[in-house]
């Protein structure tokens, strides 16, 4: 919005000449360059890896020949690798898995990060408060590898902390990785205590730039604290959370492939509460080497994801139309 | 103006003696259990062996000793390795993403670049849907041969279209075009204008996302999984993954370079934490000074353009 005046100001002549292709190219040049390594870069890295997807049909051999000959002599088996997906005890497991876990964190990160975010807007010594945000966001930046002996050091079911507790009350010591309904309370609890301090950013920021006035009529009503944030802060932050709500909707298919891979140290026995779509297929690839359902499991995934944003964005478009994505 | 109004709002906007105390032990705890989890790692790394096979993991071990630490530099050579090729690929990875998606984002927001439309168009469809983990790397390894290669550690983030709309929106909003304008009727060049007059200005924005794409370099060991089995181009990370299912590995190594005789004295638990330490303290040590700068990141990145 306020780029608006300075951008009117700059007044593009209207073309006397309709210029030749080449000319025109030969005038933009220097952006060509510009913009040609992420060219290249989304070319090889995003274009061609969608059209590759065309092995889901098939059975993919692998040749010596290079890679675009394979394609081209594997043979097509329309969606045999779809109906193999579909018709194997993984199927699912994987739907479950992956939509359960992304709506519980939905929730919950929705819930928490409004929670979080509106408590520190109202914390009276700021001093403390960097400490505590500077320290909420430490897990934040780090990797899942790093976090997963974080988290050993507390399950390692002959060494770990929660055994030892466990063990100095009189109770029997649990052999966490081999114990597979703890797991989704763990995997939860993990993935919205790494995200908090990021998320709560958001509704801090946003509880933060409220005009105070309203604070201010809302105390001389005789209002409390707890009605304060109940008739102030959250309407004001509300429009913010619904936005965020819906936009990760689309990310409802994905699923964090190390929390769900690396966190458990990928233990078979927890398989039924840790495998979701990424984990399923990447096992797929590495395990039994099978290119083509590994591959249509991965094009399912991102088909339903982008037709996901695409629902999500046309919801925000109607609700609130200056935050569309597109 | 801003600040004026948040003096005068601090008292009317915060809590309650109680209820201030009450939420600052509540988030003092939550904040704990953040870092908490860190310093115990160090405390591991610095308990004596035979500790840890007593007693397991303790918050105060009986024995303190720096021999993981000691073990690590005299016959860690596969540390040493992996940090290299750590700080090799954070450094050469960060540099082409922000050199890349830089100038991606400053062609694409001038208007007087014909194509600006197209290649927008051409950098957000790819936001829209995800070409998939397989096919990816059918290509990273058929296509380009980059199987056991350090390349393939960097050239799959070596752009972000996350990173071009933060720079296109930088650039939009914090670097007016009469600049530009007054730059090139002096007769600048375009290319001089970009490195002279807009680059200096964009400073703060390409710091945003130098640093969160070194954070991602430095934290990846997707890659290393899907693409990498040998230990030459084995970046920490991933030798964390790889000491996480097999707690030989290390000494393994180390056998094999002829540097020990007797490898039951190896504190193999000790080295793992200090192998976690060292790939954790540089964030640490860093990120509350550039904390500011990943907020600003954060709060940017949605703002469309």
């Amino acid at each position: 919005m306020v780029q608006d005046p300075i951008v009117n100001d700059t007044v593009e002549l209207p073309p006397v000449k309709k210029k030749s292709f080449f000319r025109q190219l030969r005038d933009n040049r220097v952006f060509l360059l510009m913009v040609a390594p992420g060219t290249l870069f989304l070319i090889v890295f995003f274009y061609i890896p969608v059209l590759a997807n065309v092995v889901a049909f098939q059975n993919f051999q692998y040749s010596d020949q290079g890679f675009i000959y394979s394609v081209l002599h594997s043979p097509w088996v329309g969606f045999q690798n779809f109906t193999f997906f579909f018709k194997s005890a993984d199927f699912w497991l994987v739907i479950r898995n992956t939509i359960g876990y992304n709506l519980t964190f939905l929730l919950l990160n929705f819930f928490f990060a409004i929670f979080f975010g509106v408590v520190m807007s109202q914390m009276r010594n700021q001093r403390l408060l960097k400490v505590y945000q500077t320290s909420m966001l430490f897990p934040y930046f780090l990797s899942w590898a790093i976090l997963s002996y974080f988290v050993y050091a507390f399950l390692s079911s002959d060494k770990g902390i929660f055994n030892h507790i466990i063990q100095a009350m009189g109770g029997t010591p649990i052999d966490f990785y081999n114990t597979p309904w703890v797991w989704p309370f763990i995997i939860i609890f993990l993935g919205v205590w790494k995200g908090i301090g990021y998320n709560s950013i958001l509704y801090f920021a946003t509880a933060m730039g409220i005009d105070p006035s309203y604070y201010d009529a809302a105390m001389m009503d005789g209002a409390n604290k707890w009605q304060q944030i109940k008739n102030v802060t959250l309407p004001h932050i509300l429009p913010v959370a619904t936005l965020m709500l819906i936009l990760n909707i689309g990310g409802i298919f994905r699923s964090d492939f190390g929390l769900f891979y690396l966190i458990p140290r990928s233990s078979g026995a927890l398989i039924n509460v840790t495998q979701t779509f990424d984990t399923f297929i990447y096992r797929a690839l590495t395990t039994t080497n099978d290119i083509g359902m590994s591959t249509a499991a991965g094009l399912l995934q991102s088909v339903v994801g982008a037709l996901l944003i695409i629902v999500s964005n046309w919801i925000v478009r109607r609700v609130q139309p200056e935050s569309a994505l597109f | 103006m801003r600040k004026k109004k948040h003096i005068s709002a601090v008292e009317i906007r915060k809590f309650g003696p109680g209820a201030n105390l009450f939420f600052n032990i509540f988030l003092g705890i939550f904040a704990l259990t953040c870092i908490l989890p860190f310093f115990f790692i160090i405390i591991l790394s610095l308990t004596k062996e035979s500790d840890i096979t007593a007693y397991g993991y303790q918050f105060w071990p009986k024995h303190w000793t720096f021999a993981s630490y000691q073990y690590l530099s005299r016959m860690g050579h596969q540390v040493l390795v992996s940090l290299g090729v750590t700080i090799f690929v954070t450094i050469v990875g960060t540099i082409m993403n922000s050199l890349f998606s830089s100038t991606y984002a400053y062609a694409i927001s001038r208007r007087d670049f014909a194509y600006a439309k197209f290649f927008t168009i051409f950098a957000l469809i790819s936001m829209l849907f995800v070409p998939g983990m397989v096919p990816t790397y059918l290509i990273v390894t058929q296509m380009l041969g980059l199987q056991d290669n350090i390349w393939a550690l960097i050239l799959p983030m070596s752009f972000g279209v996350y990173n071009v709309l933060i720079m296109r929106t930088f650039f939009k909003t914090s670097i007016p075009e009469a600049i530009i304008e007054s730059a090139r009727i002096d007769g600048a060049s375009e290319m001089r204008i970009f490195w002279n007059i807009v680059v200096p200005l964009a400073i703060p924005g390409i710091a945003t996302i130098s640093l969160f794409t070194s954070l991602g370099y430095w934290n990846d060991w997707m890659n290393a999984l899907l693409y990498i089995n040998k230990d030459s181009v084995t970046p920490l990370q991933y030798l964390l993954v790889k000491i996480q299912n097999n707690i030989q590995y290390m000494t393994q190594n180390m056998s094999n370079n002829g540097a020990i005789a007797g490898a039951t004295s190896v504190p193999t638990e000790g080295m793992r934490f200090a192998v976690v330490v060292v790939a954790t303290l540089p964030i640490a040590l860093t990120y509350p000074f550039f904390q500011k700068y990943f907020v600003k990141g954060m709060t940017i990145g949605g703002v469309k353009g």
